[in-house]
């Protein structure tokens, strides 16, 4: 009697496997992959061939502009005069100020060791695999500030004081953006909590705050810093312009900071607290060991964009009077002897950015596929 | 007169003389619904109560009041000896010693299944992780998952996931547990592997309240059957009779319905 599965399979005998066949040429390799990826349809070959037009004709330019037909060495305007390319010169001889502003060049060496310092043992607490990663990351957290604190100012242990109005370039945007990254992150969290408390009087300061701050400009809010905040001061009383200009950049980041972390704490399942509930942890034991663990994960891509953002946005210090690096690049196009290098200036400041913007973002995609494990199947 | 009954029930089934779960008169809603009405209920130590009834009529709601996910408006609830209130330090208390496994799981997505079964333990109650980690290890054991407590919970299969809520529940060594609906998500050939957990489970004489729809269970271990419709219990009985000749007409009618196929 014949079954369905006897029709299917001959009666020939076994079984036997056929034998792997390669595949059709032209779906694997390189080919393949330039066939489907830039010529897949007609509109993608014309977008491709458009491209390449585009990258024929600017690459060269840009190459030529500045490498082929610049100018690298030499102390004055003139060294450019023969070369029809980028003067770096210009930047070669400012450099320093782009750095350092107009912090005393004999006390260079401690702005040296901090920014060193730090920029190291936060590559070393990044990566993984180091030994004692946490004491570095510790280090990072308490005595590093201090230590930085004291280095720069000065004024104690015999190190003559350096004034922070004479901070400037490189050096004091990164202390604005590091010092608004690390406030903003744990007030941004404490801000998206309280704007979940149920406690009535925390959740109407905590939207209070972000939704004002939200509304208002970072320029407003550091004219703000600037001008209202020594009102409520006593009189006389000398606020540092750099510390109100930090004050304003952490607390406007931090509103921004709260709505991701927000987001992020709305993702988690409410399974997730009652699981913990039922296990008898309390509130502040779930958030930190189960809510904010999950949540945090979850907004990795939109945190680490407020900390590029951040990044970028610390050049608004130029309004009261402090000098960034663009601040000072600025300055330096101005002085007579240079006049008509601001191309080369701000693509200097532009690939200086970039380089930090870029590796913050690298590193959260890096952050994000490490701490993907175990959420994919 | 049927708390006697209860009682006699349980005692017959080995179950202690100990009250260990007492709710009187407790009613809740959910804004104007009034969704547990006058629920009576005592649970001795030891006994395995599986509580049944249709959608919606206040099965999840009653067995979480009885660690306080819900909170309820009138009436008294008594575990271990302490009464619900607001006070939360008694809350904190009485949900460590009272176990509970959802429907979804709610494993920590984060933490692999050994860190599941260790948190509580290490922070709440404080004992020292080696210890811990010996202690989640017996009881993955007894689940028969030993060798998955290195993976992150999404990596198992569903009743592995649910075994793992089991033994993290356990790992707190509580004086009651609570399922609800355990085998719901599941299929089929895993519900097993979950119920054989449950029954063993049983057989040691932990205290279990079960809301489930697998009768079989309720057949085998459970010294009373309480049937809920509307907010109300309807009737409980030992299983032998609730299943033979159920007293009243809507409990018929819900096992007809859920015996039928
Ligand atoms: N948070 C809530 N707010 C308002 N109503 C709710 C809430 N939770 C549950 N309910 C309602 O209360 C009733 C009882 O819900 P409960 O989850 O206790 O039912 P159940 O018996 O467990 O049902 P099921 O078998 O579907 O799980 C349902 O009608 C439900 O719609
Ligand atoms: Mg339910």
């Amino acid at each position: 009697m014949a079954t369905a599965s006897d029709i299917d399979r001959p009666a020939a005998g076994e079984f036997r496997p056929k034998p792997d066949q390669p595949p059709p040429a032209l779906s694997v390799g390189p080919l393949a992959w330039v066939k489907r990826n830039l010529f897949g349809s007609r509109f993608d070959s014309l977008l491709t061939l458009a491209c390449l037009a585009a990258l024929y004709y600017l690459v060269p330019a840009v190459w030529r502009w500045a490498v082929a037909e610049a100018t690298f060495v030499g102390d004055s305007r003139e060294a450019c005069a023969p070369n029809p390319g980028a003067c770096w010169v210009f930047v070669n001889v400012r450099i320093e100020q782009f750095i350092y502003g107009f912090y005393p060049q004999a006390e260079r060496w401690r702005a040296n060791v901090v920014v060193l310092l730090g920029l190291g043992s936060l590559t070393y607490a990044l990566s993984e695999a180091m030994p004692w990663r946490k004491w570095v990351a510790l280090f990072l957290i308490l005595p590093y500030p201090v230590l930085a604190y004291i280095l720069l100012l000065g004024g104690m242990f015999g190190l003559p004081p350096v004034e922070t109005r004479l901070w400037g370039g490189l050096l004091l945007t990164l202390i604005i953006a590091s010092v608004g990254i690390s406030a903003s992150l744990p007030l941004g969290i404490a801000l998206a909590l309280g704007r979940r408390s149920k406690m009535p009087v925390i959740q109407l300061l905590s939207i209070g705050f972000i939704e004002f701050v939200r509304a208002v400009p970072l320029i407003t809010v550091l004219f703000m810093a600037s001008v209202v905040l020594p009102l409520f001061l006593p009189p006389g009383s000398n606020f540092d312009q750099l510390l109100r200009a930090l004050i304003g950049v952490s607390l406007f980041a931090a509103a921004y900071m709260a709505e991701v972390v927000r987001g992020g704490l709305q993702a988690v399942p409410k399974g997730q607290t009652e699981a913990a509930a039922a296990l008898g942890l309390g509130y502040w034991s779930t958030m930190r060991l189960i809510v904010l663990p999950q949540a945090l994960r979850y907004v990795i891509p939109a945190i680490v964009s407020n900390f590029i953002g951040l990044f970028k946005d610390t050049t608004l210090v130029l309004i009261i009077g402090l000098s960034d690096l663009l601040q000072m690049v600025k300055l330096a196009t101005t002085d007579s002897k240079w006049i008509g290098l601001a191309t080369e200036g701000y693509a200097f400041a532009g690939a200086v950015f970039f380089v930090f913007c870029f590796g913050m973002s690298r590193y959260s995609l890096y952050l994000e596929r490490k701490l993907g494990t175990g959420y994919r199947r | 007169m049927a708390q006697a009954g209860n009682r006699a029930a349980s005692l017959a089934s080995g179950a202690d003389d100990e009250v260990i779960v007492q709710l009187s008169r407790v009613n809740k809603w959910y804004g104007a619904f009034h969704v547990l009405k006058d629920i009576d209920l005592t649970v001795y130590r030891g006994e395995r109560i599986v509580i049944c009834g249709p959608s919606g009529s206040g099965k999840s709601t009653l067995i979480r009041c009885i660690n306080r996910l819900e909170e309820h408006q009138c009436g008294q609830i008594v575990v271990d000896g302490v009464e619900l209130s607001n006070d939360l330090k008694n809350i904190d208390r009485i949900r460590s010693e009272v176990g509970m496994v959802f429907q979804s799981f709610n494993l920590f997505p984060h933490l692999t299944v050994l860190e599941n079964c260790v948190l509580a333990p290490i922070w709440v109650r404080r004992m020292p992780r080696r210890q811990a980690e010996e202690v989640a290890m017996q009881y993955l054991t007894r689940v028969k998952i030993p060798e998955q407590a290195g993976k992150f919970p999404l990596q198992l299969s569903g009743g592995q996931q649910q075994r793992v809520a089991i033994a993290r529940a356990l790992c707190m060594n509580p004086k009651v547990m609570l399922f609800d609906e355990p085998t719901s998500a599941l299929d089929p050939e895993m519900i097993k592997e979950v119920l054989d957990v449950m029954v063993e489970l049983a057989r040691e004489g932990m205290t279990m309240l079960c809301v489930t729809h697998e009768m079989g269970f309720a057949r085998t271990v459970a010294d009373r059957v309480i049937f809920m419709d509307r907010g109300e219990i309807v009737e409980q009985n030992r299983p032998e009779e609730f299943f033979a000749n159920p007293k009243s007409e809507r409990t018929r009618l819900f096992l007809s319905q859920i015996l039928g196929h």
